[in-house]
Protein backbone atom coordinates (compact mmCIF):
# COMPACT_ATOMS: atom_id res chain seq x y z
CA UNK A 1 0.00 0.00 0.00
CA UNK A 2 1.63 2.73 -1.54
CA UNK A 3 -0.35 5.54 -1.25
CA UNK A 4 -0.87 5.74 2.56
CA UNK A 5 2.78 5.67 3.22
CA UNK A 6 3.99 8.27 0.22
CA UNK A 7 0.89 10.42 0.37
CA UNK A 8 2.15 11.46 4.01
CA UNK A 9 5.71 11.89 3.17
CA UNK A 10 4.87 14.00 0.44
CA UNK A 11 2.21 16.03 2.55
CA UNK A 12 4.23 19.39 2.19
CA UNK A 13 4.17 19.07 -1.71
CA UNK A 14 0.24 17.77 -1.39
CA UNK A 15 -0.42 20.61 1.24
CA UNK A 16 1.18 23.16 -1.17
CA UNK A 17 -1.09 22.03 -4.09
CA UNK A 18 -4.18 21.91 -1.76
CA UNK A 19 -3.38 25.50 -0.61
CA UNK A 20 -3.06 26.25 -4.92
CA UNK A 21 -6.36 24.74 -4.86
CA UNK A 22 -8.08 26.63 -2.50
CA UNK A 23 -7.28 29.88 -3.24
CA UNK A 24 -7.76 29.04 -7.11
CA UNK A 25 -11.03 28.04 -6.82
CA UNK A 26 -13.24 24.73 -6.33
CA UNK A 27 -11.07 22.77 -8.52
CA UNK A 28 -8.30 22.58 -5.89
CA UNK A 29 -10.43 18.97 -4.35
CA UNK A 30 -10.52 17.77 -7.87
CA UNK A 31 -6.68 18.01 -8.90
CA UNK A 32 -5.38 16.80 -4.88
CA UNK A 33 -7.61 13.87 -5.69
CA UNK A 34 -5.84 13.15 -9.00
CA UNK A 35 -2.67 13.54 -7.31
CA UNK A 36 -3.04 11.25 -4.85
CA UNK A 37 -4.97 8.48 -7.50
CA UNK A 38 -1.80 8.86 -9.16
CA UNK A 39 -0.37 6.68 -6.66
CA UNK A 40 -2.83 3.86 -7.69
CA UNK A 41 -1.48 3.79 -11.47
CA UNK A 42 1.01 2.34 -13.18
CA UNK A 43 4.05 4.69 -13.87
CA UNK A 44 7.59 4.38 -14.87
CA UNK A 45 8.69 6.31 -11.54
CA UNK A 46 9.88 3.72 -8.39
CA UNK A 47 9.70 5.70 -5.32
CA UNK A 48 12.14 4.64 -2.61
CA UNK A 49 13.09 5.97 0.61
CA UNK A 50 16.12 8.11 -1.10
CA UNK A 51 13.94 9.35 -4.10
CA UNK A 52 12.55 8.56 -7.30
CA UNK A 53 14.27 6.09 -9.67
CA UNK A 54 13.49 6.51 -13.09
CA UNK A 55 12.84 3.07 -14.39
CA UNK A 56 14.21 2.21 -18.23
CA UNK A 57 11.90 2.71 -20.78
CA UNK A 58 12.16 1.25 -24.06
CA UNK A 59 10.39 2.64 -27.47
CA UNK A 60 7.31 0.77 -28.07
CA UNK A 61 7.92 -2.29 -30.33
CA UNK A 62 5.22 -3.63 -33.26
CA UNK A 63 3.75 -6.48 -32.78
CA UNK A 64 1.68 -8.14 -35.78
CA UNK A 65 0.36 -4.91 -35.73
CA UNK A 66 -0.40 -4.20 -32.23
CA UNK A 67 1.88 -1.47 -30.82
CA UNK A 68 3.29 -2.64 -27.56
CA UNK A 69 5.13 -0.91 -25.32
CA UNK A 70 7.73 -3.15 -23.05
CA UNK A 71 9.20 -1.01 -21.08
CA UNK A 72 9.97 -1.60 -17.10
CA UNK A 73 6.94 -0.04 -15.48
CA UNK A 74 6.56 -0.12 -11.75
CA UNK A 75 3.98 -2.93 -11.64
CA UNK A 76 5.98 -4.75 -14.04
CA UNK A 77 9.26 -4.52 -11.49
CA UNK A 78 6.93 -5.91 -8.67
CA UNK A 79 5.65 -8.64 -10.30
CA UNK A 80 9.34 -10.04 -11.07
CA UNK A 81 10.40 -9.32 -6.97
CA UNK A 82 7.13 -11.51 -6.32
CA UNK A 83 8.56 -14.07 -8.73
CA UNK A 84 11.91 -14.53 -7.24
CA UNK A 85 10.76 -14.01 -3.96
CA UNK A 86 8.55 -17.01 -4.37
CA UNK A 87 11.47 -18.77 -6.16
CA UNK A 88 13.69 -18.11 -2.96
CA UNK A 89 11.21 -18.92 -0.64
CA UNK A 90 9.87 -21.96 -2.25
CA UNK A 91 12.81 -23.94 -3.13
CA UNK A 92 14.65 -23.07 0.43
CA UNK A 93 11.52 -24.52 1.74
CA UNK A 94 11.37 -27.29 0.21
CA UNK A 95 15.23 -28.00 0.70
CA UNK A 96 14.68 -27.94 4.33
CA UNK A 97 11.95 -29.49 4.18
CA UNK A 98 13.57 -33.09 2.84
CA UNK A 99 16.75 -32.72 4.67
CA UNK A 100 15.04 -32.71 8.15
CA UNK A 101 12.60 -35.78 9.53
CA UNK A 102 10.09 -33.10 11.33
CA UNK A 103 9.88 -29.35 10.51
CA UNK A 104 9.76 -26.51 12.20
CA UNK A 105 9.30 -22.57 12.54
CA UNK A 106 8.53 -20.93 8.71
CA UNK A 107 9.05 -24.67 7.34
CA UNK A 108 6.23 -25.83 9.46
CA UNK A 109 3.98 -22.69 8.23
CA UNK A 110 4.59 -23.31 4.70
CA UNK A 111 3.74 -27.01 4.95
CA UNK A 112 0.24 -25.91 6.25
CA UNK A 113 -0.16 -23.83 3.64
CA UNK A 114 0.90 -26.14 0.90
CA UNK A 115 -1.31 -28.91 2.78
CA UNK A 116 -4.28 -26.95 3.01
CA UNK A 117 -4.14 -26.01 -0.65
CA UNK A 118 -3.69 -29.85 -1.58
CA UNK A 119 -6.45 -30.78 0.52
CA UNK A 120 -8.89 -28.34 1.26
CA UNK A 121 -8.47 -26.98 -2.62
CA UNK A 122 -7.12 -29.31 -5.12
CA UNK A 123 -8.27 -33.07 -3.94
CA UNK A 124 -11.99 -31.13 -2.36
CA UNK A 125 -12.89 -29.65 -5.57
CA UNK A 126 -11.28 -32.36 -8.25
CA UNK A 127 -10.65 -35.61 -5.93
CA UNK A 128 -7.14 -37.46 -6.41
CA UNK A 129 -6.75 -36.69 -9.89
CA UNK A 130 -6.62 -32.86 -8.46
CA UNK A 131 -3.59 -33.76 -6.89
CA UNK A 132 -1.59 -33.35 -10.54
CA UNK A 133 -2.78 -29.76 -10.59
CA UNK A 134 -1.75 -29.12 -6.88
CA UNK A 135 1.90 -27.46 -8.20
CA UNK A 136 -0.24 -25.03 -10.50
CA UNK A 137 -2.52 -24.46 -7.81
CA UNK A 138 -0.15 -23.94 -5.26
CA UNK A 139 1.86 -21.31 -7.60
CA UNK A 140 -1.08 -19.45 -8.42
CA UNK A 141 -1.97 -19.15 -4.72
CA UNK A 142 1.65 -18.27 -3.31
CA UNK A 143 2.12 -15.92 -6.15
CA UNK A 144 -1.06 -13.97 -6.19
CA UNK A 145 -0.68 -13.75 -2.38
CA UNK A 146 2.94 -12.26 -2.67
CA UNK A 147 2.06 -9.93 -5.02
CA UNK A 148 -0.84 -8.53 -2.95
CA UNK A 149 1.29 -8.41 0.47
CA UNK A 150 3.73 -6.55 -1.62
CA UNK A 151 0.91 -3.86 -2.15
CA UNK A 152 0.62 -3.42 1.40
CA UNK A 153 4.59 -2.81 2.26
CA UNK A 154 5.66 0.81 2.32
CA UNK A 155 6.98 2.27 -1.03
CA UNK A 156 5.11 -1.28 -2.73
CA UNK A 157 2.47 -1.28 -5.30
CA UNK A 158 0.04 -3.80 -6.02
CA UNK A 159 0.83 -5.59 -9.13
CA UNK A 160 -2.43 -7.16 -8.78
CA UNK A 161 -4.32 -3.75 -9.06
CA UNK A 162 -3.32 -3.72 -12.65
CA UNK A 163 -6.17 -5.37 -14.67
CA UNK A 164 -3.08 -6.54 -17.21
CA UNK A 165 -1.50 -8.37 -14.31
CA UNK A 166 -4.60 -10.15 -13.45
CA UNK A 167 -5.86 -10.86 -17.17
CA UNK A 168 -2.35 -12.58 -17.95
CA UNK A 169 -3.03 -14.72 -14.30
CA UNK A 170 -6.90 -15.60 -15.99
CA UNK A 171 -5.69 -16.53 -19.04
CA UNK A 172 -3.04 -19.05 -17.74
CA UNK A 173 -6.33 -20.52 -15.54
CA UNK A 174 -7.97 -20.40 -18.47
CA UNK A 175 -5.61 -23.06 -20.12
CA UNK A 176 -5.44 -24.88 -17.34
CA UNK A 177 -9.29 -24.68 -16.86
CA UNK A 178 -10.06 -26.00 -20.33
CA UNK A 179 -6.80 -28.34 -20.66
CA UNK A 180 -8.02 -30.52 -17.40
CA UNK A 181 -11.41 -30.48 -18.83
CA UNK A 182 -9.52 -31.95 -22.67
CA UNK A 183 -7.20 -34.07 -20.47
CA UNK A 184 -9.96 -35.71 -18.70
CA UNK A 185 -13.02 -36.08 -20.74
CA UNK A 186 -10.80 -36.22 -24.16
CA UNK A 187 -11.37 -33.68 -26.56
CA UNK A 188 -14.34 -34.73 -28.54
CA UNK A 189 -16.12 -34.80 -24.68
CA UNK A 190 -15.46 -31.78 -24.37
CA UNK A 191 -16.63 -31.00 -28.08
CA UNK A 192 -19.99 -32.23 -26.97
CA UNK A 193 -20.16 -30.64 -23.58
CA UNK A 194 -20.25 -27.51 -25.44
CA UNK A 195 -23.70 -28.45 -27.14
CA UNK A 196 -24.98 -28.69 -23.53
CA UNK A 197 -26.57 -32.29 -24.13
CA UNK A 198 -30.20 -30.85 -25.33
CA UNK A 199 -31.78 -31.65 -29.18
CA UNK A 200 -30.03 -30.52 -31.97
CA UNK A 201 -32.50 -28.05 -33.08
CA UNK A 202 -31.44 -25.92 -29.98
CA UNK A 203 -27.79 -26.02 -30.83
CA UNK A 204 -27.36 -22.12 -32.39
CA UNK A 205 -28.81 -21.02 -29.29
CA UNK A 206 -26.73 -23.52 -26.61
CA UNK A 207 -23.43 -23.37 -28.42
CA UNK A 208 -22.75 -19.44 -28.49
CA UNK A 209 -23.94 -19.52 -24.78
CA UNK A 210 -21.46 -22.19 -23.85
CA UNK A 211 -19.04 -20.47 -25.87
CA UNK A 212 -19.49 -17.31 -23.97
CA UNK A 213 -19.49 -19.20 -20.75
CA UNK A 214 -15.91 -20.77 -21.39
CA UNK A 215 -14.66 -16.60 -21.30
CA UNK A 216 -16.74 -15.55 -18.53
CA UNK A 217 -15.11 -17.63 -15.80
CA UNK A 218 -11.71 -16.28 -16.13
CA UNK A 219 -12.82 -12.82 -17.14
CA UNK A 220 -14.88 -12.97 -14.14
CA UNK A 221 -11.80 -14.21 -12.30
CA UNK A 222 -9.70 -11.42 -13.59
CA UNK A 223 -12.10 -8.64 -12.90
CA UNK A 224 -13.39 -9.57 -9.88
CA UNK A 225 -8.93 -9.72 -8.28
CA UNK A 226 -8.66 -6.72 -9.83
CA UNK A 227 -11.04 -4.44 -8.21
CA UNK A 228 -10.98 -6.25 -5.05
CA UNK A 229 -7.10 -5.31 -4.83
CA UNK A 230 -8.01 -1.14 -6.33
CA UNK A 231 -11.05 -1.21 -3.67
CA UNK A 232 -9.24 -1.55 -0.60
CA UNK A 233 -6.88 1.37 -2.09
CA UNK A 234 -9.43 4.32 -3.18
CA UNK A 235 -10.48 3.72 -0.09
CA UNK A 236 -7.95 4.95 1.81
CA UNK A 237 -7.19 7.38 -0.79
CA UNK A 238 -10.66 9.25 -0.15
CA UNK A 239 -9.84 9.05 3.61
CA UNK A 240 -6.54 10.38 3.14
CA UNK A 241 -8.27 12.96 0.68
CA UNK A 242 -10.63 14.30 3.89
CA UNK A 243 -7.74 15.32 5.29
CA UNK A 244 -6.71 17.55 2.95
CA UNK A 245 -9.84 18.64 1.79
CA UNK A 246 -10.46 20.14 5.42
CA UNK A 247 -7.32 21.58 5.75
CA UNK A 248 -6.87 20.59 9.29
CA UNK A 249 -4.51 18.37 11.61
CA UNK A 250 -7.30 17.57 14.27
CA UNK A 251 -9.82 16.37 12.18
CA UNK A 252 -6.03 14.21 10.81
CA UNK A 253 -6.92 11.98 13.12
CA UNK A 254 -10.25 10.17 12.42
CA UNK A 255 -9.06 9.25 8.57
CA UNK A 256 -5.71 7.90 10.13
CA UNK A 257 -7.41 5.33 12.06
CA UNK A 258 -10.05 4.24 9.71
CA UNK A 259 -7.01 3.83 7.40
CA UNK A 260 -5.33 1.87 9.76
CA UNK A 261 -8.06 0.03 10.12
CA UNK A 262 -9.10 -0.55 6.21
CA UNK A 263 -5.22 -1.67 6.34
CA UNK A 264 -6.29 -4.70 7.96
CA UNK A 265 -9.29 -5.25 6.28
CA UNK A 266 -7.02 -4.95 2.99
CA UNK A 267 -4.84 -7.57 4.79
CA UNK A 268 -7.44 -9.95 5.29
CA UNK A 269 -8.52 -9.52 1.55
CA UNK A 270 -5.18 -9.84 0.46
CA UNK A 271 -5.71 -13.56 1.76
CA UNK A 272 -8.90 -14.02 0.81
CA UNK A 273 -8.12 -13.20 -2.70
CA UNK A 274 -5.68 -15.36 -3.17
CA UNK A 275 -7.63 -18.54 -1.52
CA UNK A 276 -10.72 -17.40 -4.05
CA UNK A 277 -8.77 -17.42 -7.06
CA UNK A 278 -7.17 -20.65 -6.50
CA UNK A 279 -10.65 -21.76 -5.27
CA UNK A 280 -12.62 -20.67 -8.08
CA UNK A 281 -9.57 -21.97 -10.83
CA UNK A 282 -9.97 -25.58 -8.59
CA UNK A 283 -13.87 -25.64 -8.71
CA UNK A 284 -14.15 -24.62 -12.44
CA UNK A 285 -11.42 -27.40 -13.49
CA UNK A 286 -13.47 -29.65 -11.22
CA UNK A 287 -16.76 -29.01 -12.81
CA UNK A 288 -15.24 -29.57 -16.33
CA UNK A 289 -13.50 -32.79 -15.34
CA UNK A 290 -16.65 -34.51 -14.20
CA UNK A 291 -17.37 -37.45 -16.33
CA UNK A 292 -21.19 -36.75 -16.97
CA UNK A 293 -20.70 -33.12 -17.49
CA UNK A 294 -23.33 -32.54 -19.61
CA UNK A 295 -26.24 -31.82 -17.13
CA UNK A 296 -27.57 -28.22 -16.56
CA UNK A 297 -26.25 -28.64 -13.05
CA UNK A 298 -23.21 -26.78 -14.22
CA UNK A 299 -22.27 -23.31 -12.76
CA UNK A 300 -21.99 -20.61 -15.21
CA UNK A 301 -20.35 -17.46 -12.99
CA UNK B 1 -28.84 19.40 -17.15
CA UNK B 2 -26.09 18.43 -20.03
CA UNK B 3 -25.23 15.27 -21.13
CA UNK B 4 -22.30 14.75 -18.96
CA UNK B 5 -24.43 16.00 -15.70
CA UNK B 6 -26.97 13.00 -16.46
CA UNK B 7 -23.56 10.24 -17.07
CA UNK B 8 -22.28 11.18 -13.34
CA UNK B 9 -25.87 11.03 -11.88
CA UNK B 10 -26.42 7.65 -13.95
CA UNK B 11 -22.95 6.34 -12.52
CA UNK B 12 -24.08 6.95 -8.82
CA UNK B 13 -27.28 5.55 -9.00
CA UNK B 14 -26.19 2.30 -10.83
CA UNK B 15 -23.20 1.90 -8.34
CA UNK B 16 -26.34 2.65 -5.72
CA UNK B 17 -28.65 0.15 -7.19
CA UNK B 18 -25.61 -2.29 -8.01
CA UNK B 19 -24.77 -2.57 -4.00
CA UNK B 20 -28.12 -2.85 -3.24
CA UNK B 21 -28.60 -6.00 -5.01
CA UNK B 22 -24.77 -6.88 -4.25
CA UNK B 23 -25.80 -6.68 -0.41
CA UNK B 24 -29.37 -8.09 -0.52
CA UNK B 25 -27.56 -11.18 -2.25
CA UNK B 26 -24.86 -11.81 -0.29
CA UNK B 27 -26.94 -11.01 3.11
CA UNK B 28 -29.36 -13.64 2.03
CA UNK B 29 -26.62 -16.58 1.39
CA UNK B 30 -24.70 -15.61 4.86
CA UNK B 31 -28.12 -15.70 6.05
CA UNK B 32 -28.58 -19.26 4.83
CA UNK B 33 -24.89 -20.53 5.53
CA UNK B 34 -24.83 -19.07 9.47
CA UNK B 35 -28.58 -21.22 9.92
CA UNK B 36 -27.18 -24.29 8.34
CA UNK B 37 -23.96 -24.23 10.31
CA UNK B 38 -26.15 -23.28 13.31
CA UNK B 39 -28.18 -26.40 12.86
CA UNK B 40 -25.43 -28.52 11.92
CA UNK B 41 -22.01 -27.62 12.99
CA UNK B 42 -20.46 -31.15 11.90
CA UNK B 43 -21.08 -29.35 8.32
CA UNK B 44 -19.60 -25.75 9.06
CA UNK B 45 -16.64 -26.18 7.04
CA UNK B 46 -18.28 -27.13 3.46
CA UNK B 47 -20.76 -24.78 4.11
CA UNK B 48 -18.24 -22.37 4.65
CA UNK B 49 -16.70 -22.86 1.37
CA UNK B 50 -19.37 -23.12 -0.72
CA UNK B 51 -20.68 -19.63 0.87
CA UNK B 52 -17.32 -18.31 -0.26
CA UNK B 53 -17.90 -19.47 -3.59
CA UNK B 54 -20.96 -18.20 -4.05
CA UNK B 55 -20.03 -14.66 -2.37
CA UNK B 56 -17.23 -14.25 -5.08
CA UNK B 57 -19.83 -15.03 -7.80
CA UNK B 58 -22.37 -12.69 -7.04
CA UNK B 59 -19.19 -10.18 -6.59
CA UNK B 60 -18.01 -11.26 -9.85
CA UNK B 61 -20.80 -9.99 -11.03
CA UNK B 62 -21.23 -6.95 -8.76
CA UNK B 63 -17.83 -5.67 -10.07
CA UNK B 64 -18.67 -5.69 -13.87
CA UNK B 65 -21.23 -3.37 -12.79
CA UNK B 66 -19.00 -1.58 -10.77
CA UNK B 67 -16.57 -1.33 -13.27
CA UNK B 68 -19.13 0.36 -16.07
CA UNK B 69 -20.38 2.77 -13.11
CA UNK B 70 -16.60 4.11 -13.12
CA UNK B 71 -16.31 3.91 -16.96
CA UNK B 72 -19.00 5.78 -17.16
CA UNK B 73 -17.90 8.59 -14.05
CA UNK B 74 -14.15 8.95 -15.63
CA UNK B 75 -15.09 9.70 -19.51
Amino acid sequence: MNTAVDSLSQQSHLDTLGGQGVAGGAHGGENLFAELLRHLEDSHELETPFGHVHLPEFPPVDVFGLTVDLSITKHVLFVWIAAVLLCVVAISVARKYTRTEVPKGFTNFFEAMVVFVRDEVAVYNMGPRGIRYTPYLLTTFFFILLMNLLGLVPYGATATANVSVTAGLALIAFLMINGASMRAQGVGHWLAHLTGGVHWALWPIIVPIEIIGLFTKPFALCIRLFANMNGGHLVIVSLIGLIFLFQSYIIAIAPAGFVVGILFLELFVAVLQAYIFTMLTATFMGLGMQESGHGAEEAHS
Amino acid sequence: MDAVGLGYLAAGIGAALTIIGAGHGIGKLAAAAMEASGRQPEVAGPVRTSMLIAAALIEGVTFFSLAICIILATK
